[in-house]
Parts: structure tokens; sequence; C-alpha cells
């Protein structure tokens, strides 16, 4: 495997953003989280929850509530706005000012026409879904409060509203309010406060359910407008309620972070009398959950902790399974980091500022294991503060450290950094080609000559830099196009050493590599049903390896364009069972100069050096073998290494670069370092404490 | 109401109201593991046992009305109306009573009125369950019975013939235990409710189906719940554990729960009467207590307190003549051997106990009374390792008005190791005023009682008076003699003598090797005699006057002790494994009673109780019990006593129960040790209870029933009086067969009309209960016995009499 001098880099100070909405849609298996800086995530549930698109936040956005119709993603928040977002360009498509103040909640109703929002006023407004926008089509009622709170009955005939201390049910014809359900406040000193109703769950048999801030759960008949039970949960709130598809289960959301399961049973076999009944609590959170989704299988959650949790459910999904495992997805599934492998910088990207960082040095030498005295401390050399109010989306280093690219939604800028003894000035490059605007990655070539950006076009640009003036050389926009529905935003760029191919990978796992001599496509990789998570070209023997959601890898050459030997043979033995269930995907993929069989990957909990010299490990050995072949002689450790080589060693990994001189870059950003950021959890008191 | 609680081999009947024990039910020959209200007449009751028998009681009454044999121990019990005819019973797997593996077989009980039924259709349903009977219940209108095993639920559908098991992980990822502690279902829904060693409560729903199966879980105890139980109407569920606290929650309102702390030992058993009205919990120090369904103690029904372990002595109290030895936690028990009966708890230690496993708490380790009863010297100490050892001597006084101890003085750290004897002198007249303690820091202390220097509003205190050492040795035991003029201290292998009023050191008495562990004062006419058990099985004696040895004898004495009326000397020796009773006169070497192997263990707690009235035995071997009874511990926790024949001819007839026995001096005293043996050897025994319509508890039954019932019910004057007649002959030579056709009748009237049959059986019942009673006692019953019965009949006879002119 090798001994490597690194890097162990804990001063990226990564801060996720807390999770404050979600929306599932059941029929594309798309779950879109919205973020507390504005961004929304897209995961795709049938790909492993690999995290496919990220549309970048802004400072002024505040999303309080994301909703899904027909596989169109709209969001409120409290600037007022509804937006509707364009999932191919990653960017808001329009916003509508609804004119009620700061919107609450946003639901749709389950015919996909109507879209409700809840106002600060104390209005339910709502707005006509057309083909291409929404338009405003009326009020309801007008109640005095806010409106926390909406949720359409299955057949969209009425409308329950949460609000201040009551619940509101609306006629949707008649836009009037039938029933006023008035929920209890809090005991004790909590009285003299409001109670919020937090959320609301309208069942098609006409049940009314209700989450407060007083911790109840409350069971309503909207019939009658009465209270049939009352769940106290929690001491605190109760945030968020979801509801399965088939009604018989319904989860809540509490400040303590806890989620509570609800299920309708029937009290005696074998009878339809129903009754909702508390069963489980998953306890997956410190913080807030404020985001809940009931997936059928699983139950998702999120909140201030800014984990997304997937908790299967256990009686819905097959025991000691992949699909039972619980996961909690913590980092990104790209990299924030990016690393000048000629100059050891690392440039760390935050949603509004870039910092770029020298990596300390040390003289000493030392065994295996040993922990080097730093002679040179890491050094932060720049930051680089975005203007205006978008994030940024996507930045790169060039590999000799002297340009530095970032983009936002709406522009690109490019910087000329000079090095030299200590002193940096930096010089930003003003005349950008016109093509250069709105791009989704950037990617520079490996001497630092050219800068490739993936625009939101689907195309990819191709740009040259010479010392001062960056000048446009090419556009290649026709690759894409050929290929029906293939709109989608490339994520992946990758370049190869010598400078002679580009491969770039889109979110419908469309590999293509184009020529950069001739600038035009070579070939297109036969598409994998899931998708590319990391590509990379061999240096030396020009081979493309891809790494996907589902924890495969493929090697293709590029040279026969046809799989290559080792792939082939990979996929015929298969990969090892501990390998397809790790449930991070391989973020990076990098290559050792000095031995061309090995190959660098790593995800967010291990790091793995690929021999593909060796045989690959059957199903039945051990994979995490490293240990075991320390101890054993050096004879049996021939026959018992496989091409596999882990390193657990590093946990919450975001980033691990190769230098040119040989030495690895590992970037950690240990979970106790954000935990400590977080506000404190609520109060509650232990047992014995 | 009546409580039926099993307790050794009989099933006790106390009145709820009373608190009372009105009678035992006694038959079984081994120890009853379950007792169970007949589904079908809530005036009959199951109980089973470990010699292999179900027997069906009129518990009303008291009399046996079958008895069916199994065969095998049986562990549990279990009916439910549904099934008719047929009672679930626990037995193991395997005809070797050693095996560990038991089984649920359902009995189908046999129709025929004779006594003694063989139950052969034996039928097994679940297999290779726990013995605990708190595993398994019966589900909601018997269709269903779930039994838990440590880490396992099963449930049984009867309809379906199938059942269902789920699985809990051995441990959760927090360290605490899943395994399955009881189980109980819900009476109208299908909730199964399940207790588990970390404190959990889990409620079952769905369990139906293989995988949608749920539960949800409630956590308030912090250790094993140990009993759960639901109120008839299924709107409450009751929990309790060690923490002696019994919870309430509102089903389907988990939330919401009510509390009653403090209840005493660790509960291990909680009952629901029928109609609801009230709960019932049994603890672990030997104590039943009866609570209204608001939660509210009612009534509690105390024994001998049974403490973690006894660490005084066993003590008389001069004034009341009550047993004192430790109860609960940080008190003194004060039990009243004549009545049986707790009469009060003193709380020495005056701190709240926590109920915690491994956590060091202030125990109390010695008590003293003095002779006239004023004083009470108690000695607490906390942490066992001696450098951290916290220690206080507390003296109570005893107050005339409030006819019990008050503290009077405090004294923290009175030594700095740990006090190993305690004694006051024996002043025959007026005050105490000086109290000797001993202890491991090698020195002993004596105390005296003093008036405060200049403070007038206060009483007398105690203050160190002498401080007393001899050679650096450690003393171990400590005695005044019966005048109280001397002081005996023994230092190891030396006996020291001082007299009390110049604290002299008078002489030195020494048996070398072997330390002295016990020391004794010969008392009246044997005064002068000093008797020392050595570590070096030795038991000397030294005549004070000539300073010498008088003689010695070899013998491993555990315990040595002194009748306060009589010359006597009782020593318990220890051989082979069991205890040997030497009582003897300290003149003389002969002993006056000797009995080999009285128990197993060692003795190492002893009374002598003072009778009230003197007996006047001129049986030689009985003579020493004429001044005091003796009453001893053993290991296992048992009380013990010897009683002389006589006594023990009184005690069976007033009791109606035959000792068949051919042990002349020892009987164990069965009222008292019933239950308190069932709880030591048996922790897992079945106390169940359950409760009954309100009676007034009467010497004869009969003439009761007749009294109570309303005159409008009564059948004609002259039916009943020669019914009376009847009852009040007693016929030896009556044929069994006849009771039987009688209670054949009772009972087909019984089963076809309600009100009529059990009017009926109420006044057969007269006739044919002492007759019952006489039938089945009738190879051990002695001429001596009938004519006692009928005597008391007599009695009764003339009493309702006056009654009825």
């Amino acid at each position: 495997m090798g001994e490597f001098v690194v890097h162990r880099v804990r001063f990226f100070d990564y801060m996720p953003s807390a999770i404050r909405a979600m929306a599932f849609n059941g029929s594309t298996q798309r779950l879109a989280v919205a973020r507390g800086d504005g961004a929304v995530e897209i995961f795709n549930f049938a790909d492993n929850y690999f995290q496919e698109k990220v549309i970048p936040g802004r400072s002024d956005r505040a999303i309080e509530a994301l909703c899904w119709v027909r596989g169109r993603l709209f969001s409120a928040g409290l600037s007022g706005e509804i937006i509707e977002y364009d999932l191919e360009k990653l960017r808001p498509r329009y916003s509508v000012e609804a004119y009620g103040g700061p919107i609450w909640t946003i639901s749709s109703n389950s015919q996909e026409t109507l879209l409700g929002v809840g106002c600060e006023d104390g209005t339910v407004k709502m707005f006509e879904i057309l083909e291409e926008r929404i338009q405003f089509q009326r009020n309801l009622d007008r109640q005095k409060g806010r409106i926390i709170s909406l949720s359409w009955h299955p057949s969209g005939a009425q409308i329950a509203a949460g609000m201040i201390d009551m619940i509101r049910i609306f006629d949707a014809e008649t836009g009037h309010a039938t029933h006023r359900l008035l929920v209890e406040r809090g005991v004790g000193t909590t009285r003299n406060t409001e109670v919020v109703v937090w959320s609301v769950a309208f069942l098609s048999n006409d049940t009314v359910i209700s989450g407060d801030s007083a911790g109840k759960v409350q069971i309503w008949d909207a019939v009658t407008g009465t209270l049939i039970r009352n769940h106290l949960i929690t001491k605190w709130d109760v945030l968020g309620l979801a509801v399965s598809q088939d009604e018989s289960s319904v989860i809540a959301g509490t400040s303590e972070g806890t989620v509570v399961q609800f299920q309708a049973l029937a009290s005696t076999m074998g009878q339809e009398n129903n009754q909702w009944v508390r069963t489980r609590t998953f306890k997956n959170h410190t913080h807030d959950v404020r985001a809940l989704v009931h997936t059928d299988t699983a139950v998702v959650s999120g909140g201030m902790d800014t984990q997304l949790v997937v908790r299967p459910l256990l009686d819905k999904v097959e025991k000691n399974t992949q699909e039972s495992a619980l996961r909690k997805i913590l980092f990104p599934h790209k990299s924030l980091v990016c690393c000048a492998r000629k100059a050891g910088l690392l440039l760390f990207q935050f949603p509004d500022h870039l910092e770029l960082w020298r990596l300390g040095e040390s003289s000493a030498k030392g065994q295996a294991g040993d922990r080097l005295p730093v002679m040179k401390n890491p050094e932060k050399l720049i930051q680089l503060q975005n203007k205006g109010e978008d994030h940024i989306c996507c930045s790169a280093v060039s590999p000799c450290g002297s340009w530095v690219a970032f983009s936002t939604v709406s522009s690109v800028r490019l910087y000329k950094l000079q090095l030299s003894n200590g002193n940096i000035s930096i010089k930003k490059v003003s005349k950008l080609p016109k093509e250069l605007h709105s791009v989704h990655q950037l990617c520079f070539s490996s001497d630092s000559s050219r800068l490739f950006a993936s625009s939101a076009q689907a195309s990819v640009v191709v740009a040259s830099l010479d010392q001062l003036q960056c000048k446009h050389l090419h556009t290649a926009f026709s690759a894409f196009l050929s290929f029906p529905g293939s709109s989608q935003p490339i994520h992946l760029l990758s370049a190869s050493e010598n400078g002679n191919w580009l491969a770039a990978a889109n979110t419908d796992g469309q590999i293509h590599v184009f020529n950069l001599h001739k600038l035009k496509l070579h070939c297109t990789l036969p598409v994998y049903s899931s998708c590319p998570t990391a590509i990379a070209i061999h240096p030396t023997t020009g081979h493309l390896l891809s790494a996907h959601a589902d924890q495969q890898i493929f090697e293709f050459s590029l040279k026969l364009k046809e799989y290559t030997a080792w792939s082939r043979s990979l996929q015929r033995e298969g990969l090892h069972p501990l390998w397809l269930q790790r449930d991070t995907p391989i973020t990076h993929i990098a290559f050792n100069r000095n031995k061309p069989a090995h190959v660098f990957l790593h995800d967010a909990f291990m790091f793995c050096i690929i021999d593909q010299s060796l045989p690959l490990p059957q199903a039945r050995k051990k994979l995490y073998n490293q240990m075991d072949l320390k101890t054993i002689s050096p004879q049996k450790r021939m026959q018992e290494s496989h091409a596999f080589k882990i390193c657990k060693m590093f946990q919450h990994l975001l980033s691990i670069h190769l230098l040119d001189d040989s030495s690895l870059v590992v970037v950690e950003r240990p979970l106790a370092d954000i935990v400590s950021q977080l506000p404190p959890p609520v109060r509650q008191k232990k047992f014995a404490t | 109401m009546f409580l039926l609680c099993a307790s050794g081999e009989s099933v006790k009947v106390f009145s709820t109201a009373t608190e009372e024990c009105l009678h035992a039910l006694q038959g079984h020959t081994d120890l009853i593991t379950g007792v169970l209200l007949r589904p079908s007449n809530h005036l009959q009751a199951y109980s089973c046992s470990l010699d292999g028998t179900v027997r069906l009681w009129d518990f009303t009454d008291g009399i046996l009305i079958r008895t069916y044999s199994i065969g095998y121990p049986i562990y549990g019990i279990y009916a439910s109306a549904k099934h008719e005819g047929v009672i679930f019973i626990i037995t193991p797997m395997h005809t070797d009573t050693n095996s560990e593996l038991f089984q649920l077989v359902a009995v189908h009980l046999p129709q025929c009125g004779e006594q003694l039924v063989e139950a052969k259709e034996l039928s097994a349903v679940l297999s290779n369950i726990s013995s605990n009977p708190a595993a398994s219940a019966f589900g909601r209108e018997g269709q269903y019975i779930v039994s838990a095993k440590p880490l396992q639920l099963e449930v049984y559908f009867f309809k379906k013939h199938k059942s269902y098991s789920f699985f809990l992980k051995k441990d959760n990822q927090k360290g605490g235990k899943n395994t399955f502690t009881c189980i109980t279902c819900h009476p109208t829904e299908d909730c199964i409710a399940s207790g588990h060693e970390d404190g959990k409560i889990r409620l079952w729903r769905n369990f139906n189906h293989r995988k949608e199966y749920t539960y949800s879980t409630l956590h308030w105890h912090h250790s094993a719940v140990s009993s759960l139980r639901f109120t008839p109407e299924g709107t409450n569920l009751l929990s309790g554990g060690v923490e002696s606290v019994l919870v309430q929650w509102r089903y389907n309102q988990e939330s919401q729960r009510d509390f009653l702390p403090r209840l005493g030992g660790a509960i291990t058993h909680i009952s629901v009467s029928p109609d609801g009205a009230l709960f019932c919990t049994s603890h672990s120090d030997n104590k039943i207590t009866i609570i209204q369904s608001c939660v509210k103690v009612s009534a509690v029904i105390q024994g001998l307190v049974k403490g973690d372990r006894i660490r005084t002595d066993l003590m008389i109290e001069p004034r009341s003549k009550a047993l004192v030895l430790n109860g609960k936690p940080g008190h003194l028990q004060f039990y009243s051997l004549q009545r049986d009966k707790l009469l009060y708890n003193l709380d020495i230690v005056q701190q709240e106990y926590i109920h915690e496993s491994g956590l060091e708490q202030f125990e109390v380790v010695m008590a003293a009374f003095d002779a006239s009863g004023s004083w009470l010297a108690t000695v607490e100490e906390r942490k066992q390792k001696a450098p951290e050892l916290e220690l206080n001597l507390k003296l109570w006084a005893f107050d005339d008005q409030k006819q019990s101890f008050v503290l009077n003085t405090t004294i923290s750290a009175p030594h700095e190791g740990r006090i190993t004897a305690l004694c006051f002198p024996h002043v025959s007249d007026g005050q105490t005023t000086m109290l000797v303690s001993t202890s491991r820091d090698g020195h002993f202390k004596a105390w005296q009682l003093a008036a405060p220097a200049h403070t007038e509003d206060e009483g007398p205190s105690w203050s160190c008076d002498f401080l007393g050492a001899y050679h650096s040795l450690v003393p171990e035991c400590c005695c005044f003699s019966a005048d109280s003029s001397l002081l005996a201290v023994g230092f190891q292998e030396v006996v020291t003598v001082w007299t009390p009023a110049s604290w002299e050191l008078l002489t030195t008495l020494s048996q070398p090797p072997g330390a002295v562990r016990d020391l004794c004062f010969g008392r009246l006419s044997c005064s002068k005699y000093l008797l020392g058990a050595t570590t070096s099985r030795l038991l000397c004696c030294w005549n004070l006057l000539t300073c010498s040895l008088e003689w010695v004898t070899s013998m491993d004495v555990s315990l040595l002790l002194a009748d306060p009326l009589s010359e006597n000397m009782a020593a318990f020796c220890f051989e082979a494994g069991s205890t040997d009773l030497f009582v003897f006169k300290p003149g003389e070497p002969r002993p006056l009673f000797s009995h080999k192997a009285l128990c197993s263990g060692r003795v190492t707690h002893a009374v002598f109780v003072p009778r009230e009235v003197m007996l006047e035995s001129c049986d030689e071997a009985s003579q020493w019990l004429n001044c005091s009874h003796l009453y001893f511990l053993t290991q296992s926790m048992d009380l013990l006593t010897f009683i002389t024949k006589a006594e023990e001819d009184k005690l069976t007839a007033s009791s109606k129960q035959l000792v068949v026995s051919d042990d002349v001096a020892m009987t164990p005293f069965h009222l008292l040790l019933g239950k308190h043996r069932d709880q030591l050897e048996n922790p897992q025994a079945e106390s169940r209870l359950s409760v009954e319509p309100i009676r007034q508890p009467s010497s004869s039954a009969g003439i009761n029933e007749l009294l109570q019932m309303p005159a409008h019910v009564l059948p004609s004057a002259s039916f009943l009086c020669s019914m009376f007649v009847q009852s009040l002959l007693i016929s030896v030579n009556k044929p069994s067969e006849q009771n039987k056709e009688k209670e054949e009748e009772m009972e087909s009237e019984k089963e076809e009309e309600d009100s009529d049959g059990e009017m009926e059986s109420r006044i057969s019942r007269p006739e044919h209960m002492p007759s019952g009673e006489s039938g089945c006692a009738a190879p051990a019953l002695t001429k001596e016995e009938v004519r006692e019965l009928r005597r008391l009949k007599k009695l009764d006879h003339s009493w309702m009499k006056g009654l009825l002119d």
C-alpha cells in the first residue's frame, strides 16, 4: 500500500446549515431539502440516497416550506415570495410575490391544480398551477393571526389551517371557514403563552391531526370539530408531522430531537375501530426536528443539527438488508475542497467566501504511525469574499496555484494569484467570455492553461488562460444535445493529466469524453443506471475510472472505447458485500504517478487504495484486513492480500488529495466540531444527573 | 373483602378491612406457587403447589373442596372464563425436577365429586417457557395466552392454534437490558404490557402479524419492573419494582401517571380486586399494602420485617417485651411475639432511604437496651471500608407521654474504628447512667449520663466518662456482671476485669491461644462465674472469686447467652455445618439440655424472652424453658423457638391444626414462620392476592352466616333448628361417603341456580364442615382433640342461644 506523509487538515471550518423544510416526491423518489441558508438539495432515494443537485442559496432567502407538484418544486419563505426552481439550471425559475407578508406554509391539493399558501396576515391564498407559472386565484376568509400550517383534505374540498391557539377548517369551494378547533394551552407557567399549531394533517377519513407548541399531538374529528384524543409527547414543541401514504401511520418531530410514531391500530383484532396509538420513538437528533417525511418504508427527518436521517421502519423492510440500515447524511456528496497539488495550496468553499490555505511543513522524518512535528504552521493566504446575495456554487484552484475561479448562479469570477516570497497579490480577471456566466462545475487543466466549466445550457465551456488575459477559446455546445432528455446539469468534470481528454458526467448518468485537441466529442460511455459520483482519467493508461452512487466502479478504456478487462472481471466477480453496504458515495478518485496500478478513492468514512495488480477480494473473505495482514507472515500476506486496501484511520473525511511530492492531504471535519458550533439543545432533565 | 396470599405451605385469607388473618387454608405439603380465583365461581379459589396438586378451596370458610393430583411440581396456574373446566399450569418439561425447561400445560379437570381426583388429561400448549408465573398471562377473553422467555415474547392463539414469536435484542445501545421480567394483558383490548430488566414497559400491539407488530415504550422505573397489572376495566396500568413506588399509568394517556411512593420494600407483586376498587402490593420486606383505587394506602399487613440482613442482636424491649431487631433500612422494628404483629418501627437513621443497589447508606449495626427499658443506645455506620467509616452513636430515652423512644444524644464519630460491642450495666433499681462501647480502634469508652454544665433548659445528656485500653489490643466484647460491679472486656486473648466504680483494672484472665469472641457472666447463684468463648474452639469458665479457670471444654461456640431469670446459659455451637444447642448452668459441667443439629449454618442471633407466667414443668428436659423462651435466628433468617409439650398441645388445639411430630421439644413457630420462610427461601413464590365481599371474621362460620343472612331468605326456623342440632353433633363414625354426596349435591345446585344454590350450600355447610374436617384428619385425631372440639362447639352454641333469646 505504501507509506505517505499525511497532512491531517482540520482547519476547514465547514459548517452545514440547518434543515428547515423537506418535501418528498413519491413518483420520482426525490427528496427536496431546504436548508437554513436558502439552499435546496435534491436527493434521489432510488439511487442510494445520492445528493444529485444542489441549488445554491441566497442570503436573503429563508425557506419555510417546500412543495412538489408533478416534478416541479416550489418553495415559500419569510420573504413573502413563492419560488419555482429550475431543476436543470439549478436556479430559481421565477418568483411570485404573494402580498400577504411572510409565508409560513405552502401546500398543494392532491389533484395538483391549486397551491395554497398560509401568510402572516391571516390569509390562505390560492394559486392556480399553470403550465409555466402560477397565478393568484383568490383568498380564503381572512383570519386574525398568522396561518402557520396548512393541509388539504385528499378530496380537495376542505383545507385545514393551523394558527395560533386554534385550527381552522375551510371549505375550499366557498372559501369560508367551517370549523374552529380550539387548541388547549399548556399547563403551568406555559398557560399564559399562546400555543402555536406548528403542523396539521388532514386525513381522508375526516380526521385532523395537529402538533403544537405545547407538546401535544391531537386527533380531531373534522366533521364535528371535536377532539378525539390527546397525546402529550414532549414538554417542548411538536414541530412537524408527516403522514404515510396509506394514512396508517403518523410521525411527529419534537424539539427534543425525537420522532414519535403513531399508528392507527385496531384495539381488538379483526375489527375496524382503529385508534391512533403512540408506538415507537426514534431519537436520532440532538436538536429540533424541523422537517419530516414519511416514505413507504422509512422515516426521514432533519433539523437544527443539520443531519438528514433516514430511519427505515423495520416492519416495512426486510431485516438485515441494506435497506434496513439507519442512514445519516452529514456531508455534501460533492467536494468543497480543491487542492493545488503542485503548489500545496487548499481552497475551501463556503457559501459566501473562499479560503485559500498553504499547507504546513515538516522536515522531520519518522516511522509509520509517528506524528511529525510541524515546522511551519498552515497559513491562511486569502479569504475571497463574494459580493452580492447569491451563494457560491462551485470553485476551483489551478494545480499550479496561480488561478482561482468560483461561480454563483449569476456570474463567474476568475482571479490571478501571485505568490512570491510571502507577498501575495491577487488580481481579478475582468474580461471573461460571455459564455462563462453561470456554471455548475469548474475545473482547470493540469498545466493550468485551460479552464473548463459546465454551463447551465448543459454544455462544457473551455477557456484558455495566459498570463494576464483570459481569451475565449471554444465553447462545446453540440455534444450533449444529441441525447434526448439530457438537459440535466453536468456535475462532474475531469481533465486528463496530459491534456488530451476531458470527461464530463451529468446527473442522468451520462459520461462523455472530449478530445481536447480536436475539441470534439471523443466517445460516450454506456449509461449506467446509477449516477456517477466521481470520475477520473488515468494519467498513463488513459483509462477512465468512474464510481457510482450504488458503489459500483467501472474502468473504461478511452483508446479502445470499451470497458477494460479489470472492470469486466470486477463486474463478473462482484464487489465485496461490505463495500456495497457503505452508505456514503466515493467523492474523489486520484492516481499515484509512481505506482500506476494504484487508484485512490475515498468516501466520508474511509480511504481506499485499489491495487489493480492484486486479485479481487472474495465475498466471504475479510474486506478490512489491513490490521490482520500486519500480523501474519510475509508469505501468507501475499495470499491473503487483495486489491482493496482500506484505511479507516481518518473519519468524517471531506477530501483526500495526493500532492505531487507524494504526500497526502486529508481534510477532516470532526463531528464534535460541528456540534460545538450548534446552538445549545433544549434543556432536558436526565435521570440521575 | 378477602385477600388470599400464598404463604409457604398454606394460603392465608386476610380481611382487607381489618388487616387480620382470618384463616389459613392448609393442606398442601410443599411450597404454594400460585393462587387463583375460580373464574366460574368467585367464592372459590384454586391453589397450586410444588407438591403436584391443585386444590380447590372455599376460601370464605376455609374448606378444601377438591384436590386434583397432577403428579408434577406446579410452578404457576392460570385460568380463564372462556376455558370452562380447564386450568393451565406450568410444569417442568422433563420429569426430573432439576430440569431448567418448563412448559405450559392445559389440564382438563374431571367433573366427578370425589375429594381426591387425579387429573390425567394433560395437553401441552407452550413449551420451553419461563417458570416465573408472572411471565405468562391470558389475553383478552382468554383468546390467547402470552408467555415471555428472557428475550422472546410468544403469543398463542387458541382459535387458530397458532403462535407468534417476537424477539428483542439482548442489549440496546445504551446498555439497557431488554430481558422480560413480567407480562400482563389488557382485559378488553388487544394489548400486551411487558416489563423489562432495565425498567422499561413495552405495550405490544398488532401482535397477530408476524412483521407488522408494533410496540411503544414507557420508561419510568430505573430498575427491573417486577410486576404489572391492568385494572379490570383496562383504564389504568399498574407497575412496581425495586423503587417501591406504585406507578399508575393511564392507558392511552401514558404521559399521565400517578405515583404512590415510599411503600417500603421492593414491590414483588401487584394484584387488583375484581371490582377494581382495591389494589394490593406485596413487598420484599414481608408486607402487604392494600391501596384504594384513588392511589391511597388503606391498610398495611405487616409481618416480621425482613431486612437485607440482621446486624443488631435480637433484643427484648423490657417494657413491652417486644422483640427488637433490624427492620426497614435505617429502622429498628418492635415486634410483638405474643401477637405475631409488628408494633412499630423506630426510625434510627432519620434519613430518606434511596432504593438503589450499590449505594452506601447508613445502617443500624448495633443496639442495646438498659435493664429498665428507659434507654436505648444505637450505632449506625456507613461505608464498609475502614478509612471512610462514618459512625454515629445515638442514645434514645423512653418518653412516657409519647410511649416511644425520643432521641436524647447523638455522638458522631464516638470511636475511630468500628464499634464491636455495646453494653449497659444491669441496674435493677433506679436509673441507668452508664454505657460501655468497645471499638476496633483499641479502646473501650464509658459514657455517662450527666446534666449539662451551663445550660438550664436542656435535660441531661450523655458524654464520655472514661477511655480504657489494654496494651493496644483490640477489644472484641464486653459484659457487665449481674450486679454491675464488674465489667469484663475481652481484648483479643486477654479478658480484663474492671470495676466501673473507679475504673480500676482488677485482674486479667487469659487462656491462649485464640481471641475471646464472646463473654458472659453467670446469673443469680452462678454470678461468680465468667464464661468466655474463644476463636480456638474453647469455652472457658473462670471463677472470679479465685481468678482461676474453673473448667474448659472444647466447642466452637458461635453465640453465648445467659437467661436473665435463671442460672441457665445457652451456647450455640457450630459443628460440621450445623449448629448444636447446649443449655447448662455455669456451676455444673453437665448440660441440662442439648439438641444436636438444630439447623444448618451458624446461629449468630438468639435471645431469651422472659415468660409472663412461669411454667411449672416437671419434665426435666424442658425445665430450662420454665422462665423464658429461647428464640433464635438461623442463617436462612428463620426465627425459631422452643416450646414444651404442653404448650404444643395447646397450640395445636387452638389452631385446630394437627402437628404430627415425634420431635418433643422443637416445633417451628408456624404462625410466625410460614410467610417468612417462604419469602426467604423462594423469592419467586407466588403470593397472588385477591379480594372478596366483606364478611366478619368469626370463630364459627356457620353461625355467623346464619346471623348475616337476611331474614326473608332464611328457611323456616324449625328447619334451621334441626340443621343446627345436627351440626353440633359430632359423629366420629359417620361414613365419609355421605359427605361427598352432600358436596356433590351442593355443586350441582350451584351450577343450576346461583342464588338458591348459594343459600343451600351455606345452610348445609355448618353441618358438614366439622365432619369434613374430621374426615380428612381422622387418622390423626385423638380423643383429646375430639373433646376439645366438642367443648368449643358447646361454647358457641350457648352464645348463640343467648343471642337468639
